[in-house]
């Protein structure tokens, strides 16, 4: 019951933050000079084409009763017609949506393998040179942002030793099959290895700059509280039954040690999806950050507007998501 | 031939010159219960974290053997040494509270040793821990090896680790105050219970306490440690009638008798003690030369 | 347990050392670059487009580090994009710690409604994109130097807020501040005595790291071409420039990024240093 209301009282705060995001981003784009509508028009249209246009976008109409009519628009799943290319702000969006996803996730998926792996390795290695090296690895990790990794894995495997793909989503005289954009998933459900092998290595540059920072958090924090496991009587007597030290950081260390971290490498997430912005752009990735650096240079409001909050939504998303997990994974906190 | 011996057994903190253990001899005959006590800080628990190879990693043993059924420990390698002691040995820990894996049920945590390090099948395992938590009273084993720890309590906890003990019929038990972090109430049906196990299992126990009174109910012999040296190694009838060591007539007339639990009391004198740190400095140095 | 506290207590000095030391010499750089460039970071000449570097065969005297497409210097460039660099850094970063921190303040200290508003902000904040929103900022202001600053300043206050408010609310709930509050103080006057500098060394070690930030927002935001006027040289805009010869032209791309990396690098070891330092129980 106690249980249900704080789910609900997350949900209301989620509602609240959205609406104030709707409001600000909504706002902030009203202020941008240079008049989207003239941009649009050839060369020598007249004034009545301009108002024409403008009326049509219902950029006329004073900023608060534009508010009103997108928000009425929104709550029926309409977010308006990009200036760009005349096509519905949610088919754009949705389009590109899928690329992003499967960018963050398998970003996601190689942080946690590395980050486990180091401090898995650190733990099993504790107080030797290769345990140091992974604290000093670590901090450096998490000193750079992703940005920069970008444009180091571009510098070493795409010009020193070029092995992977530095720009695009696919190599692009390749047929595609697909019916939806969740190529890499599709690819794979149609067995077809050889453009999975294609869409991976066009993807793993821009995961692994995405997935260097997270992996480094997660390789800390799990390996801190992996240190603290080790030390309690459950896991000493677990090696008086005969139990190798890798056996008793894996089975019995690791299951109780692996919550702390679980909660924050969901916010860590957003903020790994807020980078793809960027490094979809460094990698020529078709994706939505990088649709949505397009759409800011040309001036396409409702494609931004639409954008932006998509992206809030997947951040709450997560991170109410993540609550929700945290609090079901934990039996004690949910009775309590 | 005693089941365990400790011949001179040294320790220290890594990288600097503080003893640990200053050369500990002890032996445990096979079905012998040996007690040990001692001060807080004496050096107990890392005798019994010496034999079964959970030293802290600060702590370094710099010399003597632990020869474990004609074994000697410190001289197999680690995975060879690991086996060996989980399949001999077995632990019964001071906490009952913190020596169960919160995050798993009750029954693989007592059958894993049998069917990971002895191979036994998952049914004969299973078998094997429902008897033995019949044997330690625990009703209803079924559902119990379906609980998860935090379920369970204290006492029952302690019953559950005591089964686990005994689970693969080690030759030595080491029991370290398995009973201190228990009720009052519940420590003697702890302490009838291990002696009973003990007794019909017919298991070596190396058994360390603080308490006089609980040694001279459980212990056939006694080891009493000071400053990781060891002061005295009697029988429990010597002990009790003619202790050897100054330190030990000390230590018995500030135990409360049980025959006698309301009479007059001494604490350990601060010339015992002066007295006794000599002796163990002067050993050192005597050691050394 | 001991051991490894007086390992990292050895390890201190050299981190905090070595970032000193290159974000000095690098602002020495910055300052005197009219004085130490070797050529003018304008200069065009397309005759001298796409020079390698002085160890390479083809090189030209004067151009230690290569030349872009355009025939820039590399080196000069480097240099006098240093200067917007550490501009940002300084003003971005201190504007921002003195917003946030004193957001933080009043939210953690004097709770309440401030707080409540102070922190539905934050997870607005929490919400957004951030270089997506700060690419919208410059869009929005124009391209300036100004509007950078603006836009980090708007965009990371949160940064400082988050923690300076959970910090202030351990403060204020401890005993000193209840009893300055008995002897009849005002509350901001609390605030300032008695949190404030108890909070001051997170404060210093987040303004270093923030300093950082700021760098590769700017980098970031002239990386899309969006930074303040095209033609002056700007870390990000050379390494936009890299990235696009990078299969001709290595080094364009090669040495801004060694340098941007070098200075992130060293602003944030400076924070995590300053931090260890500051740490009561490190100490
Ligand atoms: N993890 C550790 N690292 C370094 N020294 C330790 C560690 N644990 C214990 N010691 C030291 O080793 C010595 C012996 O400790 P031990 O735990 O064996 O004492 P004990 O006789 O079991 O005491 P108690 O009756 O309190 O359990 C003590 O001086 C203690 O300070
Ligand atoms: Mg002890």
């Amino acid at each position: 019951m106690q249980f249900l209301q704080s789910v609900l009282l997350r949900l209301c705060t989620t509602l609240i933050t959205l609406a104030g995001v709707a409001v600000i981003v909504f706002f902030v784009i009203r202020v941008v000079p240079g008049n989207p509508i003239a941009m649009m028009l050839p060369p020598g249209a007249t004034e009545a084409d301009v108002a024409r246009l403008t009326a049509l976008y219902g950029l006329d109409k004073s900023i608060p009763q534009q508010f009103l009519i997108w928000l009425s628009g929104v709550v029926q799943g309409d977010f308006g017609t990009s200036i760009t290319t005349k096509q519905p702000v949610l088919q754009l969006v949705l389009s590109r949506l899928p690329a992003t996803l499967e960018l963050s996730v398998m970003a996601l998926i190689i942080a946690i393998i590395i980050g486990g792996f180091m401090a898995l390795t650190g733990t099993r290695l504790r107080g030797s040179k290769t345990e140091a090296a992974i604290d000093i690895g670590n901090g450096m990790a998490l000193s750079v942002p992703d940005f920069l990794w970008g444009l180091i894995l571009i510098l070493a495997f795409g010009v020193l030793i070029p092995i992977f793909h530095i720009s695009g989503r696919v190599t692009p005289s390749l047929p595609l099959p697909f019916s939806t954009n969740f190529y890499l998933t599709e690819s794979l459900l149609r067995l077809r290895f050889d453009l999975w092998l294609d869409i991976a290595a066009h993807m793993f540059m821009p995961a692994l700059a995405l997935a260097i920072p997270l992996a480094a958090i997660i390789s800390q924090l799990l390996k801190q509280s992996l240190k603290e496991t080790m030390h309690l009587d459950y896991v000493t007597l677990a090696r008086t039954k005969g139990y190798s030290e890798t056996h008793v950081i894996l089975r019995e260390a690791l299951p109780n040690a692996i919550l702390p971290t679980l909660t924050l490498v969901g916010v860590q997430f957003t903020f790994l999806i807020g980078g793809t912005v960027i490094i979809e752009r460094l990698f020529s990735y078709e994706g939505l950050g990088n649709m949505a650096i397009d759409a800011v240079i040309n001036r396409d409001l409702p494609l931004i507007q639409g954008i932006v909050i998509l992206f809030a939504v997947i951040f709450t998303g997560v991170n109410l998501l993540v609550d929700l997990t945290y609090a079901a994974l934990n039996p004690r906190l949910r009775h309590a | 031939m005693s089941y365990l011996s400790i011949r001179n057994l040294s320790a220290r903190l890594k990288g600097r010159p503080d003893q640990i253990l200053r050369r500990v001899s002890l032996e445990v005959a096979a079905g012998e219960v040996r007690g040990l006590v001692g001060e807080s800080g004496a050096g107990k628990s890392m005798i019994g974290k010496a034999i079964l190879g959970t030293l802290p990693q600060s702590v370094e043993i710099t010399g003597g053997q632990i020869i474990l059924d004609g074994t000697d420990l410190l001289a197999l390698p680690a995975a060879q040494r690991r086996t060996l002691i989980g399949a001999k040995c077995a632990l019964i820990p001071q906490d009952p509270l913190t020596a169960l894996n919160p995050s798993r049920r009750i029954g693989p945590q007592i059958t894993n040793r049998l069917v990971d390090i002895l191979h036994w099948s998952r049914a004969d395992a299973e078998k094997r821990a429902r008897d033995l938590l019949a044997e330690v009273q625990i009703p209803d084993p079924e559902r119990v090896m379906r609980s998860y720890p935090h379920e369970l309590s204290g006492g029952m906890r302690q019953r559950i680790l005591i089964a686990s003990a005994f689970a693969a019929e080690p030759k030595l038990i080491i029991a370290d105050e398995p009973t201190t972090a228990l009720d009052v109430t519940v420590q003697k049906q702890i302490l009838k219970l291990i002696a009973a196990m003990q007794a019909r299992h017919g298991t070596a126990l190396l058994f360390v306490t603080h308490d006089l009174g609980v040694v001279s109910k459980v212990c056939q012999s006694l080891s009493v440690l000071y400053a990781g040296y060891v002061l005295e190694d009697s029988t429990i009838p010597e002990f009790f009638h003619a202790p050897k060591h100054p330190y030990s007539r000390a230590l018995l007339a500030a135990t409360p008798k049980y025959t006698d639990p309301d009479g007059s009391l001494t604490p350990v004198s601060d010339a015992v003690i002066a007295a006794t740190r000599a002796e163990v400095e002067a050993a050192d140095r005597s050691a050394h030369v | 347990m001991l051991d490894g506290r007086s390992a990292i207590r050895r390890k201190l000095p050299a981190r905090l050392v070595l970032s000193a030391t290159w974000l000095t010499l690098l602002t020495l750089a910055a300052i005197c670059a009219p004085l130490i460039a070797p050529k003018d970071p304008l200069a065009q000449d397309l005759f001298l487009g796409q020079l390698p570097p002085f160890w390479l065969q083809g090189h030209e005297p004067g151009y230690l580090l290569g030349t872009d497409s355009l025939g820039r210097d590399v080196l000069s460039r480097i240099l006098y994009g240093a200067r917007l660099a550490l501009t940002v850094a300084l003003t971005a970063g201190t504007i921002t710690c003195i917003i946030g921190a004193t957001m933080g303040l009043l939210a953690g200290f004097l709770r309440g409604w401030v707080d409540i508003l102070i922190s539905r902000a934050i997870d607005i904040w929490m919400a957004f994109p951030p270089v997506l929103f700060s690419i919208l900022l410059i869009a929005v202001l124009g391209p300036s130097l100004t509007s950078i600053i603006i836009a980090i300043v708007v965009i990371d206050w949160t940064r400082f807020a988050r923690v300076i408010r959970a910090e202030a609310m351990t403060q204020g709930a401890m005993d000193y501040v209840a009893s300055a509050q008995v002897a009849g103080r005002t509350r901001l006057s609390t605030m300032v005595t008695e949190i404030l500098p108890n909070v001051l060394p997170t404060i210093v070690v987040l303004l270093t790291l923030e300093m950082g930030i700021s760098i590769i927002v700017e980098a970031i935001l002239s990386f899309v071409n969006l930074s303040i006027s095209t033609d002056d040289p700007t870390w990000g805009g050379m390494i936009a420039e890299g990235r696009a010869s990078i299969h001709q032209a290595w080094w364009v791309l090669v040495f801004p990024l060694i340098t941007l990396f070098l200075t992130v690098l060293s602003f944030s070891q400076l924070g995590e240093g300053l931090k260890d330092r500051f740490d009561p129980v490190l100490r």
